[in-house]
């Protein structure tokens, strides 16, 4: 287990309902500082809950989650949401940004738990959709964006906090192919900012593009494997576990 | 590691929430505002109307004072009406503390008409009155057109109507001809209302010397009116019976009538308080409405819920949104109804030719109800919101 890791999995296993059907099963992960990873399963592998655990909103039944090195199980609502506050960012299949409410203001919701004044939330939030390609669209409501840049939004709400963790949730799911390519892009270049990120997807050919892969199934790590050759914008390739 | 800093949500961030949510549904946000805001015009415009009504008797009384009494003759043991002696009038003024002093007779006999044509049994419960000198100082009473009777004029066929009477007889004019008994009085005056002599409303004045000469009045006053000091009215109240009637003073009946203006505000208040009563139950079921569209809202906004919980929104931030929410739609509703009620008051009031005089307590309370009943009705609603679990809300 390195000191780098972002997050990190330990023997996880989370359960729902009764009789209890396991939707993870002993996973061992550890996702280090500025990797981007690919998290890769059919529907109803457990990715999703993988997600949601990475992201604090759901807790394991058994085993330990740590988020940079804190143990998420031992936090209560207010530690848990501070940490998704400044340190996590989420980007949703379906975008969820508020109709009638322009993108500067859409992206500077990402700021509003921080206790950061409006003022300052807005122009934080400007500088984030400059960074995702949106500079000149930030006066226009979601509702007048295409779907790639509906989702380019959601990145720039999910890293204006400048999160430790970017962690989206089939981001290219409702895009076509060239909407989607942007926005993999615009996530590639996040992290070659330094930005750690977590894609989750069903995708494999999108999940080929990313320098690791983990494939899971039924609630197991299924394969973990690390690009040999890693893209030029990249420095960081190799196995480190 | 480092720990992360904490989740805060900023206060003004938090009523701009509030309106944020009330903005996504418009028509939603305008209907169960009305509810609340019925509620709170219908309570106002209660206690309004009420507080209006009585803000011109209560100044009237103030500046009539509450010094006067009336002494009406009463029943012997036999159950006979009696009658009043002619000289206890002077006999009260002597009375220590008295300032004015007057009589009035009721001729039950002879009634009043417009002209001889009408059917004497439409009395139009009028009455005629015989006034001794003074009636009009010791009852506070004004002349709201024309003049008082005065020494020459109490021994003319004049007659001073009431304010009703003048109206029920259809006279505008001084100087128009009315009909009393068997003889035709010319209008001297008209009166002005006075709450504490309210029977000179309803009667036409004579004065005593053509009463005697024209209608048959025998110098027995019916009742006597006393007006004293406030301070000096328990003692005079004691004495009254026994310089009226020696022979008989448990046959007097002593009266204040400011004491019957003030329970006849009593009842007025019982009234105002079932009124208000009712306008509760609108109030209530208002709020019913604002938890209604609240449970509907959070339904509706779990994306929103899960959403925000994800950007690090804690529990209590959810709870403390959807609670301002209620409160401000309940806020809304609670302006709206004062501004309402405020409004009906001054037009019933305006109508009546009363004051308008609403509490301003009354008007601030009106606002802090609504926003108390939007905060209860709020509570359930954000507490479901705030359990609301995010992976689930995301997930649909």
């Amino acid at each position: 287990m390195s000191a780098r890791a972002v997050i990190e999995f330990a023997d996880v296993s989370r359960s729902y309902g009764s009789p209890p059907t396991l939707a993870l099963r002993n996973v061992d992960l550890a996702i280090e500082a500025g990797e981007l990873t690919a998290i890769v399963g059919p529907s109803g592998s457990g990715k999703s809950t993988m997600l949601h655990l990475m992201g604090t909103l759901d807790r394991a039944s058994s085993g330990t989650v740590r988020i940079e090195g804190i143990d998420v199980g031992a936090l209560g609502d207010r530690q848990l949401s501070a940490l998704r506050a400044h340190r996590l960012g989420f980007v949703f299949q379906q975008f969820h940004l508020a109709d009638g409410v322009d993108a500067l203001d859409n992206v500077a919701t990402g700021l509003l738990y921080t206790g950061v004044p409006r003022s300052e939330r807005r122009k934080r939030a400007a500088d984030a959709l400059r960074s995702v390609g949106l500079g000149h669209r930030l006066g226009h409501e979601p509702r007048q964006l295409s779907g790639g840049e509906r989702q380019r939004v959601a990145i720039a709400r999910a890293v204006v906090g400048r999160p430790a963790v970017l962690l989206a949730d089939e981001p290219t799911g409702a895009l076509d192919t060239a909407s989607g390519a942007a926005v993999i892009e615009v996530l590639e270049r996040l992290n070659a900012a330094g930005t750690t990120v977590v894609v989750i997807t069903h995708d494999r050919e999108l999940a080929s593009r990313m320098p690791r892969r983990i494939g899971i199934r039924d609630g197991r790590i299924e394969a973990d494997r690390r690009a040999s050759a890693a893209p030029a914008t990249r420095r960081r390739a190799g196995a480190a576990t | 590691m480092k720990a992360p800093g904490r989740s805060t949500l900023r206060a003004p961030d938090l009523v701009g929430l509030g309106f944020h949510g009330l903005r996504a549904h418009p028509v939603r946000a305008l209907l169960s505002a009305l509810g609340i805001a019925i509620g709170i015009a219908a309570m106002i415009a209660v206690l309004g109307i009420s507080t209006s009504s009585q803000a011109l008797v209560r100044e009237k009384l103030d500046a009539l004072g509450t010094g006067l009494l009336t002494v009406t003759a009463g029943d012997d043991l036999f159950g006979n009406a009696t009658k009043l002696d002619p000289d206890a009038v002077a006999r009260v003024e002597r009375i220590d503390g008295v300032q004015h002093t007057s009589w009035s007779a009721a001729l039950t006999d002879v009634h009043v008409y417009r002209n001889r044509a009408v059917d004497p049994g439409a009395t139009g419960a009028l009455e005629v009155l015989v006034a001794g000198p003074s009636l009009l100082e010791a009852t506070g009473s004004t002349v709201l057109a024309g003049a008082w009777l005065d020494a020459a004029r109490s021994q003319l066929p004049v007659v001073v109507l009431g304010e009703t009477t003048a109206q029920r007889l259809g006279i505008t004019d001084i100087g128009a001809l009315v009909r009393i008994g068997e003889h035709t009085f010319t209008v001297g005056g008209i009166l002005e209302r006075s709450p504490l002599a309210p029977e000179l409303d309803t009667a036409a004045i004579v004065g005593p010397e053509v009463a005697e000469k024209l209608l048959d009045f025998d110098g027995h006053p019916t009742t006597i009116y006393e007006q004293s000091t406030e301070a000096s009215v328990p003692t005079v109240r004691e004495l009254l019976p026994a310089t009226v009637d020696p022979k008989a003073p448990n046959e007097v009946k002593v009266s204040r009538p400011s004491d019957a203006l003030a329970a006849a505000n009593t009842v007025d208040q019982a009234f105002t308080g079932l009124l208000v009563g009712v306008g509760s139950i609108a109030l209530l079921v208002g709020g019913i409405g604002v938890a209604n569209t609240m449970v509907i809202s959070v339904l509706e906004r779990r994306r929103e819920i899960g959403l925000r919980r994800s950007l690090g929104a804690t529990r209590g931030h959810i709870r403390a949104q959807f609670l301002v929410e209620a409160m401000l739609l309940a806020a809304y509703g609670g302006l709206a109804g004062t501004l309402l009620g405020w409004l009906i008051t001054a037009i019933v009031a305006r109508g009546n030719g009363w004051l308008v005089e609403v509490p301003p307590l009354v008007l601030v309370a009106g606002v802090v109800v609504t926003v108390v009943v939007g905060a209860i009705a709020g509570v359930l609603p954000a507490m479901r919101a705030a359990r609301t679990s995010p992976t689930v809300a995301l997930a649909t």
